[in-house]
């Protein structure tokens, strides 16, 4: 339930500050960062969870988590997950 | 003590377990409660038992969102898909568990339009999509999950959205502890505390565990080597008479924890003046309720629930296992009734259940032993 799964930045999106593209094991997805004060750029890593970004992390603690859902058999889950997030069009249309 | 090499850092691992080893008091036990689901299911995963001196005794606690919803919440939320043109979302972890008149896979089975969601996001495009159908987001969930169904409220507010309502059931971990500490049957040294709900609150809310119980927490992380160092952490604080809260998971959680998630947490919940838990009972100032300033989106107030207090199966001792009172193959279900295939209660749902944890991966001669 408090599956947590790093992600990295791969695009910004100007005209959408709330979202950002993020790579997971070469699934790109959009997500949205809203819970995080500090600045983003591509390639940054951050920890996603149910569609939102929890934190920002760096490029090791990336990696030991995801080597830790791997542990714990919860990458396949991840995975799945991440396939699954499909909002980003409405942060497309103006509110 | 168990082969260590199967571990990712076998020599790290042997070397924190062997300095436990060393440090604990043979004379003496310890009881340590692993607050959070996500550490239950690791200990189990990795056999964390066997590497740890008998006389340690991890104690599971109430960390599992699924596990202490009690039935009469998941029949309110699942009375809401029965309403005609609604559709009802909720995370994965939710579809298997049982209400008084079944899953939400099986009345989904039934007929009702009951959807998996992996975001709250996704529910709000549902709502989008189906202008003419009213969406339900069943939410369930710690700290650690509530800043997203607040922002997703914001969201939908922003959409104008007048079809898009959550059931909100989010819980706060601090109170439960509270309340288990209060217990009268429970004998507590001390708590390996939650990781992921610390990234959003910080580690400051537990300070009073140390201050008012004197009773030491370690936060820590998931991996078999962050709990070992947790649980040794916590041996050190014991001997040495100390109770303060140290963070072992410093590379993930900030003392302070995630002030914009905090802030967007006050801006659409206030704390309900009780709640109830599975095993618990009531617990004052457990839970978050919607703001009366956005009731539009709230469940409770645009449905009329049925509200009604349901107990547990009488043979199910789910709350005893809760509190750690009994362990899950104590129970008299557990295995027999009760399995992960057909779960009577929601211990034995989610991989974050002590039952099923226990169940998954518990030896036969293990989980037949109490």
């Amino acid at each position: 339930m408090c599956l947590a799964i790093p992600g990295q930045i791969v695009e910004l999106h100007a005209d959408q500050p709330l979202l950002a593209k993020v790579d997971v094991g070469g699934v790109r997805r959009n997500v949205n960062v809203g819970l995080l004060e500090e600045a983003l750029a591509p390639g940054d890593w951050i920890l996603i969870h149910v569609g939102f970004a929890l934190s920002k992390i760096g490029e090791k603690e990336a990696a030991e988590q995801l080597q830790m859902l791997k542990a714990m058999g919860e990458d396949e889950l991840a995975m799945e997950e991440v396939r699954g997030y499909s909002f980003a069009e409405q942060y497309a249309a103006p509110p | 003590m168990k082969y260590v090499d199967e571990y990712r850092d076998p020599v790290l691992i042997g070397n924190v377990a062997r300095e436990i080893h060393t440090a604990v008091d043979a004379a003496r036990t310890y009881r340590i409660m692993e607050v959070c689901g996500g550490h239950t299911h690791s200990i189990y995963r990795h056999g964390l038992r066997d590497v740890l001196p008998a006389n340690i005794e991890l104690v599971h606690g109430p960390g599992c969102p699924v596990c202490v919803l009690p039935t009469g919440r998941v029949d309110d939320g699942l009375s809401i898909a029965r309403h005609p043109a609604t559709i009802l979302c909720c995370f994965g972890d939710m579809m298997r568990v049982p209400g008084t008149k079944g899953t939400p896979l099986e009345l989904k089975a039934q007929g009702a339009d009951i959807r998996m969601v992996y975001s709250p996001l996704d529910a709000v495009r549902l709502a989008q999509e189906n202008p003419d159908k009213n969406v339900c987001f069943f939410a369930i969930g710690f700290e650690t999950t509530a800043p997203s169904t607040a922002l997703t409220i914001l969201r939908a507010r922003a959409l104008g959205l007048r079809n898009f309502t959550v059931f909100a059931n989010h819980v706060t971990i601090v109170p439960a502890m509270r309340a288990i500490l209060d217990s009268p049957d429970m004998r507590l040294d001390g708590f390996v505390g939650p990781g992921h709900v610390a990234t959003v609150t910080g580690c400051r809310p537990y300070e009073f565990i140390a201050a008012e119980y004197h009773k030491p927490v370690v936060v820590s992380g998931f991996e078999p080597l962050d709990i070992l160092e947790a649980i040794l952490m916590l041996v050190r604080q014991l001997h040495a008479g100390e109770a303060k809260v140290e963070n072992q998971y410093r590379r993930i959680v900030p003392y302070e924890g995630n002030p914009a998630a905090l802030r967007a947490l006050a801006q659409v919940f206030v704390l309900r003046p009780y709640f109830e838990w599975r095993g618990l009972g009531f617990i004052s100032q457990s839970a978050l309720a919607i703001r009366p300033e956005l009731a539009a989106f709230d469940a409770e107030v645009q449905f009329e629930l049925p509200g009604v207090r349901v107990t547990d199966p009488k043979a199910a001792q789910c709350g005893e296992v809760l509190k750690g009172v009994l362990k899950p193959a104590q129970c008299k279900l557990f295995g027999k009734e009760c399995n992960p295939e057909r779960p009577v209660g929601a211990l034995m749902v989610s991989s974050e259940g002590a039952c099923a944890a226990h169940y998954r991966y518990a030896s036969r001669t293990e989980a037949l032993e109490v």
